[in-house]
C-alpha cells in the first residue's frame, strides 16, 4: 500500500480525464472499422448520401450474402487459409531445425552459412521478386496455392529468431539426454523444442499476420480472381466494380475478420510475441 | 555457444562413422566423439537449399537482369548500364523517391504519438488497459488492403465523411486520393494510423522495464508528469525508439499495399503519386520491362542501405544504452 500511494503515475491512472483521453484516442483508432461495418450494412444510396447516413435503419445483411454469391470469396478464403497454413507449418519446422543447428551443433561452414542466410534480411524483396516469379513460372506453379506459399516457407528472420531462442536455453538438459543415449533429433524434438515455445508462438503469430495480409507477391503470381488470396482479390475488386460500395465493405470486413478476431482473443500472447521478436 | 570448449575440433571435421581420434585438448569431460556428424546437415540443408534457390540465386539474377533489356519475345539482351542511365534521368523515378520519402516521414511522425499512447496505456493500475490496447493495435494487425478500402470511402471527394466534417467548419475538402500531392499525404496518414500499434507494442515493452523508483524519486523532487516523461521515460526508451525508427523506415520504403488499394489502378493522380515499389511492380509485371525493374530494385536496395547506414551512424548522438 505504501508503494502504491507513492507512485505518481498511479494517482492519475484512473481519473476521468485519463479515461476520457484514452477513450477519444481509442475511438479515433477504431472509427474506420466502425464506419466499415456501418457501410457494409447500408444501401448504396445511403453510402453516397450527403450528409452521411450514420445509421442505416434497415440493416442490409444481404450485402454479406452477396459477398459469397457475387464474388469468388469462398475460393479466395480457401487460398488465404491454404497459403497461411503451409507457410506457418513450413517455417516452424524448417526454422526451428535450422535455428537449433546454428545454435547448438558444430559443423563445417556454420558461420558462413548462417551469414549467407541472414544476409537476405538486409535485402528488400524487390531484389529477388522477379527471378522468384520466373522460378514459380518455370515450375508451372503460377495460380496455385503452393506457388504462392513456396518462397515464404523459408525465412531468414525465422532462423534468426529460433537460433536466439535456442542459444538462451541451458546446455545441461542436452548433455543429460545425450548421456542417456538420445540421438540429436530426439534431443531436439523431445527436449529442446518444447522449451522453445515462446519463440515458436512468436514465429507463428508473425508468419500468420504477414501471410494473411501480404499483397505484392500474390498479385504477381496469380492472374485469375478465384486463384487469388483475399488480399489480392480485394485489391483487384477495388479496381473493377467500384460502384457497389456496401458489398465491397462487407467483403473487406469478412476478409480481415478471421485474423483480427483470433488475434484479439489471444491479445496478450500476440503483444508478447511481437514485443519478444522486437527485442531479439 | 560460448561454453563449448571442444567446438573447434568438431567444426574442423568429423565424419560420423570415423570420429577423429584426437581428443579435444581442453575438453573437461569426454564428449561422444563425432557427435554432430551428418546430423547438422539434416537440420540445415532444407533451409539452406531453399534460401540459396529462392533468395540468394534470385538476388544474383536480379543484379544481372539490371544490365539487360527484355526482348519483345522474352529473353534478355545485355545492354550495360543503360537501365541505370535511363533510371537516373527518369522523372517518374525521382518523383517516386520523393513520394516514398514523404510517406516515410509521415509514418515516422507517428512514433512520438505512439510513445505518448504507450505511456498512457501502460500506467500502473489503469483499468480497462487491455481493452484500450486492443483498440490501439487493431489497425496494425488488420489487412492493409481491407482497411485501405475503408479509407477510400472516408476520403471520397463527393460523399466521404472527412469532407463532410470539414464542410461543417467551412472547409471545402479536396479530392484527397485523386489530387497529386494530397494523395501521397492521404496514404501517409493511413500508414501512420496503421503502424502506431507496432510502436505502442515495442515501446510499451520498453516502458515496463523502467524501474518505478526513478519516478518515485522524481516525484519527491517535485517533478511534473511532463518533466518525468521527458527526463526519465524518453531517455530510457531511446534504444527501442531507435529500433522502431529503423523498422519504420524499412517498412516505409516498402510502401505498396496501401497505395495500390487506396488509389486504384485508374486514378488520374497515380503517375505523380507512385512509390518506388509501385514503379518496380508496374515495370516488372505490367509493362514487362524486367531489366529496368531490376535496376529500380537495385536502387531501392541502395537507398535503404544508405539511409540505414546513416541512422546507425547517428544513433550515438541520441540513443542511450544503459
Amino acid at each position: 500500500m505504501s508503494k502504491e500511494s507513492f507512485s505518481p503515475a498511479q494517482q492519475g491512472a484512473n481519473s476521468v480525464r485519463t479515461h476520457l483521453v484514452l477513450g477519444i484516442i481509442g475511438f479515433i483508432m477504431v472509427f474506420p472499422f466502425l464506419w466499415q461495418l456501418i457501410i457494409s450494412l447500408s444501401t448504396n444510396d445511403q453510402v453516397m448520401s450527403v450528409p452521411p447516413t450514420f445509421w442505416p435503419g434497415d440493416l442490409q445483411w444481404g450485402n454479406f450474402v452477396d459477398v459469397f454469391t457475387k464474388l469468388p470469396f469462398f475460393d479466395q478464403f480457401g487460398v488465404s487459409v491454404g497459403i497461411t497454413v503451409i507457410r506457418v507449418i513450413g517455417q516452424v519446422v524448417l526454422c526451428s531445425m535450422a535455428g537449433y543447428a546454428f545454435a547448438r551443433m558444430r559443423f563445417r561452414g556454420r558461420g558462413i552459412f548462417l551469414g549467407v542466410i541472414l544476409s537476405i534480411l538486409m535485402v528488400p524483396p524487390q531484389v529477388y521478386l522477379i527471378p522468384q516469379f520466373q522460378i514459380i513460372q518455370n515450375l508451372g506453379l503460377l495460380n496455385t496455392i503452393l506457388g504462392i506459399a513456396l518462397p515464404g516457407i523459408f525465412s531468414a528472420f525465422g532462423v534468426f529468431l529460433m537460433r536466439q531462442i535456442f542459444l538462451g536455453l541451458p546446455l545441461e538438459l542436452e548433455e543429460a539426454a545425450r548421456l542417456d543415449g538420445a540421438n540429436p533429433f530426439q534431443i531436439f524434438y523431445k527436449i529442446m523444442l518444447p522449451l522453445a515455445t515462446p519463440g515458436i508462438s512468436a514465429l507463428v503469430i508473425i508468419t500468420t499476420l504477414w501471410s494473411w495480409n501480404d499483397l505484392l507477391w500474390p498479385l504477381v503470381v496469380t492472374t485469375y480472381a478465384e486463384k487469388m488470396p483475399l488480399s489480392a482479390g480485394l485489391a483487384t475488386l477495388a479496381g473493377s466494380i467500384t460502384t457497389d460500395y456496401p458489398v465491397m465493405m462487407a467483403a473487406s470486413v469478412l476478409a480481415m475478420a478471421p485474423v483480427l478476431i483470433l488475434f484479439i482473443a489471444l491479445q496478450r500472447r500476440v503483444v508478447d510475441g511481437l514485443a519478444f521478436s522486437g527485442s531479439k | 555457444m560460448t561454453l563449448r570448449t571442444g567446438s573447434m575440433v568438431g567444426e574442423s571435421r568429423a565424419p560420423a562413422a570415423h570420429p577423429v581420434p584426437v581428443a579435444a585438448p581442453k575438453a573437461p569431460k569426454a564428449r561422444p566423439k563425432g557427435f554432430d556428424g551428418y546430423w547438422p546437415w539434416l537440420f540445415v540443408l532444407p533451409t539452406l537449399f531453399g534460401v540459396l534457390g529462392f533468395y540468394i540465386w534470385p538476388i544474383i539474377q536480379t543484379g544481372y537482369l539490371s544490365f539487360t533489356e527484355t526482348g519483345p519475345f522474352g529473353g534478355e539482351e545485355f545492354i550495360g548500364v543503360d537501365n541505370y542511365q535511363t533510371m537516373l534521368a527518369d522523372g517518374n523515378v525521382g518523383q517516386a523517391l520523393t513520394n516514398t520519402l514523404v510517406y516515410t516521414i509521415i509514418v515516422l511522425a507517428g512514433i512520438p504519438i505512439a510513445l505518448l499512447m504507450a505511456n498512457l496505456v501502460n500506467q500502473p493500475g489503469l483499468r480497462f488497459a487491455s481493452f484500450y490496447r486492443v483498440l490501439f493495435f487493431m489497425p496494425y494487425i488488420a489487412m492493409p488492403t481491407a482497411v485501405a478500402l475503408v479509407w477510400r470511402m472516408i476520403y471520397n471527394g463527393d460523399f466521404g465523411i472527412l469532407n463532410w466534417m470539414l464542410s461543417l467548419v467551412g472547409i471545402d475538402g479536396p479530392y484527397w486520393t485523386s489530387t497529386p500531392g494530397f494523395a501521397i499525404v492521404s496514404v501517409g496518414i493511413v500508414g501512420m494510423w496503421a503502424s502506431l500499434g507496432f510502436g505502442i507494442i515495442i515501446l510499451g515493452a520498453a516502458l515496463k522495464n523502467i524501474s518505478p523508483e526513478y519516478y518515485e524519486a522524481a516525484q519527491l523532487d517535485g517533478a511534473t508528469r511532463w518533466k518525468q516523461f521527458t527526463a526519465i521515460t524518453v531517455p530510457l526508451v531511446t534504444p527501442s525508439l531507435f529500433f522502431v525508427t529503423i523498422i519504420s523506415v524499412i517498412n516505409g520504403f516498402q510502401l505498396f499495399d496501401l497505395l495500390y488499394a487506396i488509389m486504384g489502378q485508374y486514378n488520374p493522380a497515380l503517375v505523380q503519386s507512385q512509390s518506388l515499389v509501385y514503379i518496380f511492380y508496374n515495370q516488372a509485371f505490367i509493362q514487362n520491362d524486367k531489366g529496368y525493374a531490376a535496376a529500380i530494385g537495385m536502387l531501392i536496395l541502395v537507398v535503404i542501405g544508405i539511409v540505414t547506414f546513416f541512422q546507425f551512424r547517428m544513433q550515438k548522438k541520441w540513443v542511450n544504452y544503459v
